[in-house]
């Protein structure tokens, strides 16, 4: 499939569901798409596509959180993202993990990182941190301060 | 369940990661393992929002000590993108070598490690001898044996002397005739495909359904390299070709490691030939705002960067995600079902790191803990030994 037929497939069976498209160059498409889509249009991609998993970056703008879910097409040298925005009083998004199980850790990361919770995650427990760490506390957030006064960290000069 | 875990130890950070996995058995079979990673997070993603775009690259290089050179490229083609942007073609030229000389030099220290865990110390000495010469070539061509800092936003650091060019293809070449016999030992030995034909295998469809990368899903029959893929860097100015096998398991993973290692020296040998004269820097003075992906294919599988500008002089946000996180997980797969003596190799076989194997507890059902990341190497060991007296017999 090329490049085009793929870009064409998708807006076309989810016109409803995209916001807004942005090509940044051949090789990488962004679109906005609405939260309860994530599901039905990440299946799409990987089950009918044949796209790739790459993984989900989480950013943390101030207003809001965002969620990129980027995929590779291959055969057609395309990385789509999909972005969807969680306002920062309800951080909840369905969860990736039944229909692929590529999104398992990443989900956990992002969980952990952003405080950002996965709808139907089967093990949303910690990744990377401690087990001391306290909760409600999301260190890759931009609001995030030192919890611990007496922790050991090399400053630099 | 329960389940006691006791750490052996210190932490071992040796390498890039220190996992901690544990094993559940029944008598000799593993009926479950459960991963624990984080031991060595260092919040890299955090601490590149705090740096400048120029000294980002330097902190990438950090991430991993074997594969310095796939996170500043990934990286850099990232901003790059957000540029939309290419670095001149010698300066290309310039990436791909040391890419590939560091694919040869990673694979080389990767056979020397399965072969030590399968009692061969033979193979761990040849492998690592050779990747001695590749060292001595990094060092030629970047004045550094790891952590090359030759790479920066829209070009590279320094230039390739042209009176260093027949020493450093004389050393490439010098790994072949080794490499070769390297290769027909492999192919050769019974032994050796009693201790890795069908075990630890990954199905094609749970290669692609974990989205593994790199050789561990190539071994499966999932022909993905971004180098072929989505061509980088000058890949698709030489010729070389994309090793893939049909069966998943341990000694597959081996050929495609061993085959890469031929297409990488072919691939030195085109790019020190064709190496362009010109410029080796485009001199990138702002970054607008903005953002860009970069994924470039690292020895162990796909690295990918996501970078967020807001025009200021750091990133935003930095994505960084490593081969290693999406294979681990695979390990559920290939695991479950083995023999403890096999555990060895074919957590092995993905290429994670030394220490992984170091950190590994086995428990019975009961949760006593049985064997210790040492025990488990001796056992992997004994066993080929045992193969090998019951052959001769």
């Amino acid at each position: 499939m090329t490049r085009d037929e793929i870009l064409q497939q998708i807006t076309h069976r989810f016109s409803e569901e995209i916001i807004g498209k942005y090509e940044k160059s051949d090789k990488r498409v962004y679109f906005d798409i609405s939260v309860s889509a994530i599901v039905p249009m990440a299946q799409f991609i990987f089950k009918d596509l044949r796209a790739r998993f790459n993984i989900a970056s989480a950013v943390d703008g101030r207003e809001r959180m965002e969620i990129l879910y980027h995929f590779t097409a291959e055969d057609a040298d395309l990385v789509l993202s999909l972005r969807v925005i969680l306002p920062k009083s309800k951080l909840e998004v369905d969860s990736l993990t039944p229909v692929f199980t590529a999104a398992h850790w990443i989900e956990r990361e992002i969980h952990e990182l952003f405080g950002i919770n996965f709808k139907g995650h089967p093990k949303l427990e910690r990744l990377l941190l401690p087990e001391d760490w306290p909760e409600g506390v999301h260190p890759l957030r931009k609001d995030y301060k030192e919890w611990d006064p007496g922790a050991i960290r090399d400053r630099g000069a | 369940m329960a389940k006691t875990i006791i750490p052996i130890g210190p932490y071992h950070p040796l390498q890039e990661e220190p996992e901690f996995f544990i094993l559940t058995v029944e008598g000799e079979t593993v009926v479950d393992i459960d991963l624990r990673i984080g031991y060595n997070h260092r919040g890299i993603e955090k601490l590149c929002e705090q740096q400048t775009y120029d000294q980002v690259t330097f902190v990438v290089e950090r991430v991993c000590g074997i594969c310095s050179t796939s996170h500043p490229f990934a990286y850099t083609q990232a901003v790059e993108d957000i540029l939309s942007i290419e670095a001149p073609p010698r300066a290309q030229y310039i990436r791909t070598i040391i890419a590939e000389g560091e694919r040869l030099h990673s694979h080389l220290l990767w056979l020397g490690l399965a072969g030590h865990f399968l009692g061969y110390n033979t193979i761990f000495m040849w492998a690592w001898k050779l990747r001695e010469e590749i060292l001595d070539v990094m060092e030629i061509l970047s004045g550094n044996r790891n952590n090359y800092a030759m790479f920066k936003v829209g070009g590279v650091l320094r230039d390739i002397k042209k009176e260093d060019i027949p020493t450093v293809q004389k050393k490439v070449d010098s790994i072949v005739p080794t490499l070769k016999k390297l290769r027909s030992a492999v192919m050769d030995d019974p032994v050796l495909h009693a201790r890795t034909k069908g075990i630890g295998v990954l199905s094609r469809e749970a290669a692609i359904d974990y989205c593994a990368v790199g050789p561990t899903a190539r071994a499966s029959g999932v022909a993905r390299d971004i180098r072929k893929n989505s061509p980088y860097g000058v890949y698709d100015q030489v010729d070389w070709n994309m090793v893939v096998t049909e069966n998943g398991d341990v000694f597959d993973k081996v050929l495609v490691r061993l085959g890469e290692m031929f297409e990488s020296v072919k691939i030195i040998t085109a790019c020190l030939s064709q190496l362009p004269e010109g410029e080796i820097d485009c001199h990138i003075t702002e970054v607008p705002p903005g953002e860009g992906i970069g994924h470039i294919e690292a020895p162990r599988g796909e690295c990918f960067h996501y970078v967020r500008s807001d025009g200021t002089n750091r990133p935003e946000r930095h994505k960084i995600r490593a081969p290693t996180f999406m294979n681990l997980p695979t390990f559920k797969k290939t695991v479950i079902g083995g023999k403890i003596p096999d555990t060895v190799i074919t957590l092995a076989a993905i290429d994670p790191c030394y220490c992984c194997t170091e950190r590994m507890t086995v428990q019975d059902l009961k949760g006593q803990k049985l064997y210790t990341g040492e025990d488990l190497i001796r056992l992997s060991q004994e066993k080929t030994d045992q193969i090998i007296a019951e052959m001769r017999r």
